[in-house]
C-alpha cells in the first residue's frame, strides 16, 4: 500500500520526508526569485532605505556636544545649578581644554550652531570663544614651567613623563597627540610651549597631587606653590560676559546627553529647557499650525480630486473606446508638462493683475477694487495642487470603474431603481475601491508636497514640507527636518492604518 | 426520466408555498395577481405587443427591422438567432434599455416607448446575472423591494419566499462570489421574480453553466415560469434550450422574424432554409423542380436524380428550390418506403457511435456531408463504410424550400 496508510510522515520516493523533499524543491525556485529582484533590492536599500534611515536617525542623535567638549560635559554631570551659581574652576579648565582643541579642530563653531538652535546667541559666544582661549594668561604656567626646568620645553620630555602626572594631563596629551596625528605632525618635532593648555592641566594635576616618585615631576609638584594660578572662569568672562550666564552653562547641560529629544519637541513647539519641558512663546510656536495646515489642506485637495476626478473617470469608463483613449490622454497631459511650468502657469492665470481677474473685471462682475485674492495664499495652493493631482486620483478610479459591468445599472433599474438609486446603491459602492486608491495616493502625494506650495502658497499656504526644507537647506538645522520628517512619516502610517481600520486596504484597487 | 421526474416532483411540493407567496402578495397595487393564476401552457391575448419596430444603430444599418410580434400573456416565448440577428436588441428595447427608432411597443395594451425602465415592473435575468457583489444574496433580493418601499417585515417575508423558491433559503447571507454558478443562477432568477413582475424577461441566462446544470435549470425556469403564470421572454442563441423550453420560438436573422411557431413545427416544418438549416441538423440539396402536383412535387438535384419533396417554398416548375431532410427521417430500409418512391443511390463513408443513436456519414449525389442518424435498437443495422445502400424518404419529410 502507499505511505500514506503508514504511522508517520509522508514520505517521498528516496525515502525523505515528503516536506522537507518539497522544501528543497521549492528552496531552488525561491532563491532564483529572490536573484530576480535582488538587484532593485539592494538599489533601493542603497539609496533609499538606508538614507532614510539615517535622516531619520538624525532627529534625536546629539553625539555633538559630547564629543566636541567631552570632559565639560562630563564636569557638568556634578554640577547642580542651585547650589553653585556657576560651575568650579575645575570645569572651566575642562571647557578652556575642550575649546582650544575643538578650535584646532574648526569644531568649536558647528557646537555653537547646534547649541544655537536651543538658545540664541550660542552661535556667536563659541566663535568669540574659540578666537579668545589662545590668548589666556595660561603662558604664565608654560612660562613658570619652562624657566623651573628646560625639560619642559621638551615634547620627549610630554610624551613619556607628564602622563604620570595625573589624569587630565593624561587625557590632554593624549588628545593633543590625536590632534597632531590628525594634522599629520610628529608630536617630537612640535614645541609644547606653544599649547598652554598642556601647562595648565600640568598645574591643575600636580596642584591636586601629594607627591611623586618622578623626581621631574616632584620637582615641579614643590614648584607649583609659587605659581600664581590663572583664574579660568574670570578668562571667559573676559571674552564675553554670557560665561558668566548660568543659563548658558544650564544649556549645554541639557543638551550634553547622546540622544535628545529636543528636536522632537522642537517640532511640536515645545522646548526642552534646563527646568525641564515647556512650551514655546507664543510668536515662536509655528510647527504645531503648520502640520494642523498640511492635514487640512491635503484633505481639501484630495476632496476637490474626488469631486472633480469622479465625473471624468466615470464618463472615462463608459465611452467608446477610441473616444476613451483620447480623453485620457487629455487626463495624462499634466504629466507630459514640466511641474514648474503647469505652477507658473497657474500664476499668470489667479494673480490680482492675472486672466482670470482681468475677465472677471472686465465683464464687470467685480470692479477693479475688488480683484480676488486667489494666489499667495491657501486657495491658490489648493487650486494649483488639486490640478497636479487629479490625475493620481482619476486613474485608480477609471481603472476600477472599468471593471464594473454596466449589467449592474441596467439590473438596478430594472429591478425599479431610479437612476439615482441605482448609481448611490449599486455603482458607487462598487466604485469605492477606486476612490480609496486614488483618495491614498493623492493624499500621501500632497502631504509632503513641496514645489507647487512655495511658489503659489504665499505665506499662508504652505506645508511642513516647506519648512523640512528650509532647515534642509538654509538654516541646516537636519536634526529638526529629520524629527518634523519623521513625524510626517508617522503621520501618514497612521492614516494608513486608520483607512486600513475603516474601509480595508484589501478594498484598495488600482484596477482589475 | 427520473431526473426530470424528480424535478416535477419538486415544483409540485413547492405549488403550496408559491401560491401562499403570492396570496399575500396580492393586496399592493403593483403585484400581479398571481393568486387566482390558473397556469396553462400558452394563453392568447397581447400582452405583449411590438408594432412595426425598427431600430438603428448608427443611422445606416437597421439591426431591427419592421419587427411585428405579440407574445401572449403567460407564454413562454424565445428569441432564437445567430449572434447580430437582433433579438438581444429587441429584449433591450422591452426592458427600456434601448429606444425604439420606429413603431410602438405595447405592454399590457399600454405604449412603454417612453417609459424608463424601472417603471416598467419587467423583472430581467441578465447573462453574467449582475447579481450585487457587495451585497449578500438577501441584499440583492431586497434591494427591489426596498426601492418599492416595501415594509422590512414583509421585505423579509417576501425574500424569503423568493428564495425558498428557488431551493437557495439558506444561502442568504452569503456574498454572490461565495456561490456556484448555478447558484447564482437561481438568485438571480429570484431577484428577477421577488417583486412579482408579471413580465420576465431573460437575456441568455444559462450560457454560463455546464452542459448537465444548463438542462437541469432549463426544467426549473420552464416550471416555474408555468407555474407561477408568468409571461416570459427568453433570449438565447440554443436551439436546444429553445425547444424545450418555450411554448412559441421565434427565429430570428438579419433583423427579421425568419419563423414564429411551436417548436415542434419549428423544427418539422421550418419555413424557409435559414430556419431549417438553424433549427437541428440538415441535409440540403439543392435542384429544380421538375413537376408540382397538390402536395407533392420531384426535384430533380444537379446529379441528374429525381426526388420526392413537399413544396413549401416553390409554384412552378424550373424553380431554383433546396431541399432539406432531416438526418432522422432518411430511410434505407426500402419496406418503409411508399410504393413507387424515388431513392437515391449512397455509399456509406462513416458511421459514428454516440451512445443512443448512430450517425452515418454517406456519400449521395456527388455531395459527401449527408448525415443519416438512426436509434441504437436492438434490430438496427450498423452500417460499414464503403457499403453501396440506397435511401428513401416520405415525401413529406423532405421540404422544398427557397434557394
Amino acid at each position: 500500500m502507499s505511505e500514506a496508510t503508514t504511522d508517520g510522515p509522508m514520505l517521498a520516493a528516496d525515502g525523505t520526508p515528503l516536506k522537507k523533499s518539497l522544501a528543497r524543491a521549492l528552496r531552488r525556485e525561491k532563491i532564483r526569485a529572490f536573484m530576480l529582484i535582488a538587484p532593485l533590492l539592494i538599489f533601493i536599500l542603497i539609496t533609499f532605505i538606508a538614507p532614510i534611515a539615517d535622516m531619520l536617525f538624525r532627529s534625536v542623535e546629539n553625539n555633538i556636544v559630547s564629543d566636541t567638549i567631552p570632559r565639560a560635559v562630563q564636569m557638568l554631570k556634578t554640577w547642580d545649578p542651585d547650589e553653585d551659581d556657576l560651575p568650579d574652576e575645575d570645569t572651566y579648565l575642562a571647557f578652556y581644554t575642550d575649546m582650544v582643541f575643538a578650535e584646532e579642530r574648526k569644531q568649536h563653531t558647528r557646537l555653537g550652531t547646534r547649541l544655537n538652535y536651543e538658545k540664541t546667541g550660542m552661535s556667536s559666544l563659541f566663535r568669540k570663544s574659540g578666537r579668545g582661549v589662545g590668548r589666556f594668561d595660561t603662558d604664565e604656567y608654560t612660562d613658570a614651567f619652562t624657566d623651573l626646568n628646560a625639560a619642559w620645553e621638551d615634547p620627549q620630555t610630554w610624551l613619556e613623563v607628564a602622563s604620570e602626572a595625573g589624569p587630565r594631563t593624561a587625557s590632554a596629551i593624549t588628545t593633543w597627540q590625536a590632534v597632531l596625528r590628525e594634522e599629520e605632525d610628529d608630536p617630537l618635532e612640535e614645541d609644547p610651549t606653544d599649547w598652554d593648555v598642556l601647562y595648565a592641566n600640568l598645574f591643575a594635576d600636580l596642584s591636586a597631587s601629594d607627591g611623586y616618585d618622578n623626581a621631574l615631576l616632584e620637582e615641579a609638584r614643590v614648584a607649583t606653590a609659587e605659581i600664581e594660578p590663572v583664574s579660568l572662569r574670570a578668562a571667559f568672562d573676559d571674552i564675553d560676559e554670557d560665561w558668566s550666564d548660568p543659563e548658558v552653562w544650564k544649556t549645554i547641560q541639557t543638551y550634553a546627553a547622546t540622544y535628545t529629544p529636543g528636536y522632537f519637541l522642537n517640532s511640536v513647539d515645545l522646548a526642552l529647557t534646563p527646568d525641564g519641558i515647556e512650551a514655546r512663546d507664543e510668536d515662536q510656536r509655528i510647527y504645531i499650525t503648520l502640520f494642523q495646515r498640511t492635514l487640512y489642506l491635503s484633505l481639501m485637495i484630495t476632496f476637490s480630486c474626488i469631486l472633480l476626478g469622479y465625473p471624468v473617470a466615470w464618463i472615462l469608463a463608459n465611452l467608446p473606446a477610441r473616444s476613451a483613449n483620447l480623453l485620457l490622454i487629455l487626463v495624462l497631459l499634466p504629466f507630459w508638462t514640466s511641474l514648474l511650468v503647469r505652477t507658473s502657469a497657474w500664476k499668470v492665470l489667479l494673480q490680482q493683475q492675472g486672466v482670470i481677474n482681468d475677465i472677471l473685471v472686465w465683464s464687470r462682475l467685480i470692479d477693479e477694487a475688488g480683484r480676488l485674492v486667489m494666489i499667495n495664499n491657501q486657495t491658490g495652493t489648493i487650486i494649483a495642487m488639486t490640478h497636479i493631482l487629479l490625475p493620481f486620483m482619476i486613474l485608480p478610479l477609471y481603472s476600477v470603474m472599468k471593471t464594473i459591468p454596466p449589467s449592474y445599472l441596467r439590473a438596478a433599474k430594472s429591478l425599479g431603481a431610479t437612476n439615482w438609486t441605482a448609481f448611490w446603491r449599486v455603482y458607487f459602492p462598487q466604485s469605492v475601491p477606486g476612490m480609496g486608491a486614488g483618495s491614498i495616493l493623492v493624499f500621501i502625494l500632497a502631504i509632503g508636497y513641496y514645489i507647487t506650495p512655495e511658489l503659489v502658497g504665499g505665506t499662508q499656504g504652505v506645508f511642513i514640507s516647506n519648512r523640512i526644507a528650509f532647515h534642509i537647506s538654509s538654516s541646516l538645522n537636519w536634526g529638526l527636518a529629520a524629527a518634523l520628517g519623521t513625524i510626517l512619516l508617522a503621520a501618514v502610517l497612521i492614516l494608513y492604518w486608520a483607512y486600513d481600520k475603516m474601509v480595508g486596504i484589501d478594498n484598495v484597487k488600482l484596477g482589475g | 426520466m427520473s431526473f426530470i421526474q424528480r424535478v416535477r416532483h419538486l415544483i409540485s411540493l413547492y405549488a403550496v408555498e408559491i401560491r401562499s407567496f403570492f396570496v399575500l402578495a396580492a393586496p399592493r397595487a403593483w403585484t400581479t395577481d398571481w393568486g387566482d393564476h390558473v397556469p396553462k401552457d400558452s394563453e392568447t391575448g397581447d400582452f405583449v405587443v411590438f408594432e412595426r419596430v425598427q431600430k438603428s444603430y448608427d443611422g445606416e444599418i437597421l439591426v431591427v427591422k419592421d419587427l411585428n410580434l405579440s407574445i401572449g400573456k403567460g407564454e413562454f416565448l424565445t428569441m432564437l438567432g445567430p449572434s447580430g440577428s437582433g433579438k438581444t436588441t429587441c429584449l433591450m428595447m422591452l426592458a427600456g434599455f434601448e429606444t425604439a427608432t420606429h413603431g410602438e411597443i405595447l405592454l399590457d395594451g399600454n405604449p412603454i416607448n417612453n417609459i424608463p425602465p424601472h417603471k416598467r415592473g419587467i423583472g430581467m435575468v441578465f447573462q453574467n446575472y449582475a447579481l450585487f457583489p457587495h451585497m449578500t444574496v438577501a441584499e440583492n433580493l431586497a434591494f427591489p423591494l426596498e426601492v418599492r418601499k416595501i415594509g422590512k417585515s414583509d421585505r423579509e417575508a417576501k425574500v424569503k419566499r423568493a428564495l425558498d423558491m428557488v431551493q437557495m433559503g439558506d444561502f442568504g447571507g452569503r456574498r454572490p462570489a461565495q456561490l456556484s454558478g448555478g447558484q447564482q443562477q437561481r438568485v438571480a432568477l429570484a431577484r428577477a421574480l421577488v417583486f412579482e413582475p408579471e413580465l420576465v424577461l431573460m437575456d441568455e441566462p444559462l450560457g454560463a453553466l455546464d452542459k448537465q446544470l444548463r438542462e437541469h435549470m432549463q426544467f426549473e425556469i420552464t416550471n416555474l415560469a408555468h407555474d407561477l403564470g408568468i409571461t416570459t421572454v427568453y433570449v438565447t442563441h440554443d436551439q436546444t434550450e429553445a425547444l424545450t423550453m418555450s411554448d412559441r420560438v421565434a427565429v430570428f436573422d438579419d433583423g427579421r422574424i425568419q419563423q414564429l411557431a411551436p417548436p415542434d413545427v419549428l423544427y418539422e416544418e421550418p419555413e424557409n432554409s435559414f430556419v431549417a438549416q438553424f433549427i437541428g441538423e440538415n441535409n440540403t440539396l439543392s435542384g429544380t423542380v421538375e413537376t408540382i402536383e397538390g402536395g407533392a412535387c420531384t426535384v430533380k438535384l444537379a446529379s441528374g436524380d429525381i426526388i420526392d419533396a413537399k413544396p413549401v417554398n416553390v409554384t412552378k416548375p424550373g424553380e431554383k428550390t433546396l431541399v432539406s431532410i432531416r438526418p432522422e427521417r432518411v430511410e434505407f430500409n426500402k419496406d418503409r418506403l411508399q410504393a413507387g418512391a424515388h431513392t437515391l443511390k449512397a455509399e456509406v463513408l462513416e458511421f459514428i457511435y454516440m451512445g443512443d443513436i448512430f450517425r452515418t456519414r454517406l456519400r449521395v449525389a456527388g455531395r459527401e456531408d449527408f448525415v443519416v442518424k438512426t436509434r441504437n435498437a436492438p434490430d438496427q443495422v450498423r452500417l460499414k463504410p464503403g457499403e453501396q445502400i440506397e435511401i428513401g424518404w416520405l415525401p413529406e419529410d423532405c421540404r422544398a424550400l427557397d434557394a
